[in-house]
């Protein structure tokens, strides 16, 4: 491994010249809090933290799409990306149903 | 930034209405100060090692009382406590110093499988003594006394032996705990397992209350098309709501009340006039109160 | 007293549709309620859910809301959380695409969720106080190909064979247009936070391999090596104020 090093002048003066760019122009990250202190309104997006817990329930209805079966029809069509085809098992096409909540007992 | 031990301003308990914090209310809240009286947060929400969120929790509580609410503690789970989680949870109130700890009265983890729900417990013996045992160890852990929430519940069990509020004064009996109480709750559960909701307020056990929630829920109708409410905080908080609290407020007097609003997130002003209508009910108690002192 | 009832039992009903609801479930009037049991089961899923499109938004753009929740749904059935903190949820994610075969056409997918996943830890990583460049001029010229650094917190690296910096940039940061994607480019990508803001790099012809070896606490004259046997364009100067302007380093060791 030790002859894969490069040399110790050459790494000083890639130092060197990296060093001397950026003192020149400072480092931007002391502005960066400002927006999520929400001073600007367009930062918000930006400021997404994630998934959230909730002690709520919801009245969102479940939909039970089936990943087997459904294709997707999200922007991932514009990448298609070696043309062949979206195997379906046994020829079905994707079903949507709502939940029902009358049906669990199977 | 804000690190263990660190010296917060020590409001006095706020007799006002506070609402849970939303980052993407921050804009606002900077901007307009002191339009609540507090702030509430999810415990589970502020668990990362720090970033934006962290930031903005110390910039709030700096300026503002603070309420920590847990939601995954799992108290009535069958299995021991997460004393992981149990050790997030103590460094959170020794972080950032809340004037309130509180969980659910429910339980959210099997195994190692947590389900982000509060479920619902059967009420009988075993589970009692159950749920008293987590709230010792919590209280144990924590180092404070923590405030427990009445569910919102859309089952029975036929294991249930003991009635919600007998199951609750047991639990504050034995382990010192206090409440909170949910008003909505009570309307959601009372309707759902057709209680009288009056009835259950006039026997809770207010003295032990030391916060109060308010919040939407959505109807919806049952297997045999009975009413069927559900939990949402995704609306403002029902009339009938209202006037359990009113009546509650008129009763006991002015006591720390949070508006949740968790889904459906409205914008700033729309959560502000409902804390603003809970204001108005709490102020009448602090007046009457005032009074009663002077005279 | 009746046998109790297992949280296990309920538990599994939660999750999988086709289980029974557990026995002694009942509504007021001491009837069986399955639709009233569902509502826990439609708040399992559908919280959860909403949990994992938080955390990949691009991936739901790109597959369609109702395909995402289809996939989640398989997802959840088998890898439930392990813990309440919900930001450590859905790490597993990226694979399960990987491996699902009816996404199998669409192999950019998983390293979509790995940016997203890597994205969503730095932006929660710990605060750290990323290396000021002028700590580096203080050293002697002769032992700075000796040095090595400490990454921060938030350090995270991604190598892919699809355009994955391209792809977030038009489908989540709206930087560009999804129609200016090349899907024949292959692109490595620094994720970093040296404030609270995560930064993201696009990495140079042997970025990858120099950052990963520095990462590795290789030293910096290694880590050049490294990088310049793979690739004979490397630039160290331009990756070095990658490095430093990006935040990804601490400290020098």
């Amino acid at each position: 491994m030790k002859n894969k090093a490069m040399s110790a002048a050459v790494v000083a003066g890639a130092v060197a010249t990296a060093v001397a760019g950026l003192t020149a122009s400072a480092p931007a990250h002391a502005q960066a809090k400002e927006k999520c202190y929400g001073i600007s309104l367009k930062g918000q997006n930006d400021c997404a933290a994630g998934p959230g817990t909730t002690c709520a329930g919801t009245s969102t209805v479940d939909y039970q799409g089936n990943a087997w079966t459904l294709v997707p029809k999200g922007d991932c069509v514009k990448y298609g990306v070696d043309g062949s085809d979206f195997a379906l098992p046994d020829g079905r096409k994707g079903s949507l149903e709502e939940l029902d909540r009358d049906l669990p007992k199977a | 930034m804000g690190t263990l031990g660190a010296h917060y301003p020590a409001f006095a308990r706020p007799l006002r209405a506070g609402v849970g914090l939303k980052l993407e209310h921050l804009p606002e809240i900077l901007t307009q100060k002191d339009q609540v009286g507090f702030f509430e947060v999810h415990a589970e929400n502020y668990m990362g090692a720090g970033g934006a969120s962290h930031r903005a929790l110390d910039v709030i509580r700096q300026a503002y009382p603070l309420s920590l609410h847990g939601v995954g503690l799992s108290i009535g789970g069958e299995g021991p406590l997460d004393e992981a989680h149990l050790s997030r949870l103590r460094d959170l109130n020794q972080r950032y110093e809340p004037f309130l700890f509180s969980d659910h009265l429910a339980w959210s983890t099997h195994d190692t499988s947590y389900f982000n729900d509060l479920l619902p417990v059967p009420y009988n013996k075993i589970t009692l003594s159950r749920v008293c045992e987590h709230i010792d160890r919590v209280q144990e852990v924590v180092g404070r006394q923590m405030l427990l929430e009445n569910p919102s519940t859309y089952v029975a069990f036929e294991q249930s032996t003991i009635g919600e509020i007998d199951f609750l004064k047991e639990i504050v009996r034995k382990t010192g705990c206090g409440l909170l109480l949910d008003v909505n709750n009570v309307h959601v559960s009372c309707t759902n397992q057709e209680w009288d909701a009056e009835a259950y307020l006039e026997a809770f056990p207010m003295q032990h209350v030391g916060e109060i929630h308010l919040g939407g829920h959505a109807p919806d109708v049952d297997d045999v098309g009975r009413p069927l409410l559900i939990d949402a905080h995704d609306r403002e908080v029902d009339a009938a709501v209202w006037a359990l609290f009113e009546n509650v407020i008129a009763r006991v007097g002015p006591i720390p009340t949070l508006v949740e609003w968790d889904n459906d997130i409205p914008a700033w002003d729309v959560l502000v006039s409902e804390a603003q209508a809970a204001d108005s009910i709490l102020d009448r108690a602090v007046r009457a109160q005032d009074l009663k002192q002077v005279g | 007293m009746t046998e109790p009832l297992k949280n296990s039992e309920f538990g599994a009903a939660l999750l999988n549709a086709g289980h029974q609801m557990p026995a002694g479930v009942i509504g007021p009037d001491g009837a069986p309620a399955p639709k009233r049991f569902n509502v826990y089961r439609n708040n399992v899923v559908v919280s959860l859910t909403e949990a994992l499109a938080a955390t990949y938004p691009t991936l739901q753009k790109l597959l369609g809301e109702e395909y995402f929740a289809a996939l989640a749904r398989e997802y959840i059935g088998k890898y439930p959380p392990k813990s309440p903190v919900l930001i450590w949820y859905g790490q597993e994610l990226a694979d399960f695409v990987e491996s699902f075969p009816p996404l199998s056409t669409y192999p950019y997918l998983a390293d979509v969720a790995r940016f997203e996943w890597a994205w969503l830890q730095a932006y929660h990583a710990a605060d750290q106080v990323a290396l000021d460049p002028a700590a580096l001029a203080e050293i002697a010229a002769d032992a700075l190909a000796d040095i090595r650094f400490r990454a921060h917190a938030a350090t995270h690296l991604l190598t892919s064979s699809w355009p994955i910096y391209d792809l977030l940039q038009a489908n989540r940061f709206g930087a560009c247009s999804p129609e200016d994607v090349d899907m024949k480019s292959a692109q490595s990508v620094l994720i970093t936070r040296p404030d609270i803001e995560v930064v993201i790099k696009p990495l140079r012809s042997g970025g990858h391999e120099f950052f990963s070896a520095l990462i590795n606490g290789e030293t910096l004259g290694l880590a050049a090596g490294v990088a310049m046997e793979k690739s004979s364009t490397f630039d160290l100067s331009a990756n070095l104020s990658d490095a430093l302007e990006s935040g990804a380093f601490v400290e020098i060791l």
